[in-house]
């Protein structure tokens, strides 16, 4: 189980959350919308701890991951995958090397081994035979996969995307979800996707939380945010340019 | 200018700031030597990048180097020091400070921008989150190979551009100034010493040290897409020239006793 407590994050005057509490169960898929800058990705990061907070914690099964030691907190990361919003692959190494490298650098697998995983993981997200090819090479939607197949690399119990699906075409972009979902379903991992693409929200989430003005405002199934009165959450979804969200 | 410009920022509190941060990455970069030969390919690969790409270049820059200090070595003497003691005067010149201090200006504008723009490339497009996220240290895969690059390949093509730079002396004295080459190599006999020679080296060592650092050290910090890589960058390349110049002093009234 994960479970955020009143966590708050300022960069310099700035303040991106001002209080997040949030629980998220064993095999749930979690999926945070909210406006572009709202914290999201901030959010995200604190789970693994790539930031740290000015106040809260972030406790998954019982420890908190603010207080681990340096190998408690190598060990932890060991068992969260992460797809980054551009992908982040590395681009002075082929796709294969990008998605062995965690094996091979921090797992220490034999190459064998790496190399086999790593053309495992590429049919999974049906790109066989480009593990030879550099970042460069490839267009954003097979990126995105690459990345989603080097987040499963190590078969983690967690899984973190980051916007999955920005900056694809409808159809890479429902495909990158239909992976997800897929993913998330083989696996029997725990998933927090943020994201303000709405049609990503609702195929891939088991519940939705949105973000405003650092806080949560909505915590629901995706039923219910369709139904909701709630004026913000409305605007959101229906993506209107007038109502309580104004665009600074 | 952001707040991560603190070589350039001299208000105390971003100064000291930016000086506990260095500080921090330096202790750690020396802490992740304990990985030095299970990363060996690593600092293999650094080593290449670092020194071997940059023979050429070096190459050119010495022998214009030497020429030119026998050229106004020979100017400054017309009249008042026998011709006789060129080789020597190019010799010391060359040895404990022009290639040292030269080859490592040429080597913060090659390499010190490379790794600023590459590990700050990496830092924008959140390669080195990607990688922290992945349980690999990114000072122990990123930074600590560099740093023991630049203190090894540092020495080794300085001592290569002392030979260049002696070999464009004499052949300027030789070909335009019209000393005999026996005479400028004896002259260069006379005074030469090791110690002169290994000093040279000594500084090489540290200059190697302040070039890798303050690349990835600026390529860390960098901030704001593009603009922010080329603002790394230019930070890197300046901050070493000025630190190589400093150090260069400090340690000259160390090693060079008057």
């Amino acid at each position: 189980m994960i479970k955020v407590e009143n966590l708050k994050k300022s960069f310099g005057r700035l303040e991106v959350l001002t209080g997040i509490d949030l629980e998220i169960q064993k095999g749930e898929s979690v999926v945070v919308i909210g406006q572009s800058g709202c914290g999201k990705s901030v959010l995200l990061k604190h789970i693994i701890a790539l930031l740290r907070p000015d106040e809260g914690s972030v406790v998954v099964d019982g420890q908190n991951v603010f207080e681990l030691k340096h190998v408690d907190l190598m060990d932890f990361r060991k068992r969260v995958g992460v797809l980054f919003q551009f992908g982040a692959l590395f681009d002075s190494m082929t796709v294969a090397e990008n998605i062995g490298f965690c094996l091979k650098e921090s797992l220490h697998m034999k190459p064998q081994q790496v190399k086999q995983i790593a053309e495992e993981k590429l049919a999974l997200v049906g790109m066989k035979d480009v593990g030879h090819k550099m970042p460069s090479e490839i267009s954003g939607g097979m990126k995105k996969r690459v990345a989603l197949a080097r987040a499963i690399a190590t078969e983690p119990d967690i899984i973190l995307y980051d916007e999955p699906t920005t900056g694809l075409d409808p159809i890479s972009a429902d495909m990158i979800n239909e992976l997800i979902v897929d993913v998330n379903k083989k696996l029997g991992v725990t998933s927090i996707a943020v994201t303000h693409d709405m049609a990503s929200a609702y195929k891939i989430a088991d519940r939705i939380i949105m973000l405003y003005e650092g806080k949560i405002v909505w915590d629901g199934t995706p039923d219910q945010i369709r139904q909701t009165d709630n004026a913000i959450v409305k605007q959101f979804i229906t993506g209107s340019s007038t109502g309580p969200i104004t665009v600074h | 200018m952001d707040e991560h410009s603190p070589v350039f920022d001299l208000r105390p509190t971003t100064l000291i700031s930016g000086l506990g941060r260095l500080s921090l990455m330096l202790g750690r970069t020396l802490l992740a030597f304990r990985y030095f030969f299970s990363s060996l390919h690593l600092v293999v690969n650094q080593m290449y990048h670092i020194g071997v790409k940059s023979i050429w270049l070096i190459m050119i820059t010495s022998v214009f180097t030497g020429g030119v200090s026998a050229w106004q070595a020979a100017y400054q003497f017309k009249n008042y020091v026998p011709i006789r003691y060129l080789g020597g005067a190019v010799g010391k010149a060359v040895l404990i400070e022009l290639a040292p201090v030269l080859t490592a200006l040429v080597i913060a504008g090659r390499v010190g921008a490379g790794i600023a723009a590459e590990i700050g490339s990496m830092k924008v497009t959140e390669q080195i989150d990607a990688m922290e996220s992945m349980s690999v240290d990114p000072i122990r895969y990123l930074v600590m190979p560099r740093f023991a690059a630049g203190i090894i390949m540092l020495p080794i093509i300085t001592a290569l551009a002392d030979f260049i730079a002696i070999f464009g002396a004499l052949l300027v004295a030789v070909s335009l100034i019209g000393v005999e080459t026996e005479t400028f190599m004896n002259g260069f006999k006379q005074l030469f010493t090791l110690s002169d020679f290994f000093s040279g080296l000594i500084k090489a060592t540290a200059f190697g040290a302040i070039i890798s650092m303050m690349g990835c050290y600026h390529g860390f910090f960098t901030s704001g897409g593009a603009q922010g890589v080329g603002a790394s960058t230019t930070r890197a390349v300046v901050s070493s020239a000025v630190m190589v110049l400093i150090a260069d002093y400090i340690m000259a009234t160390l090693l060079f006793r008057i």
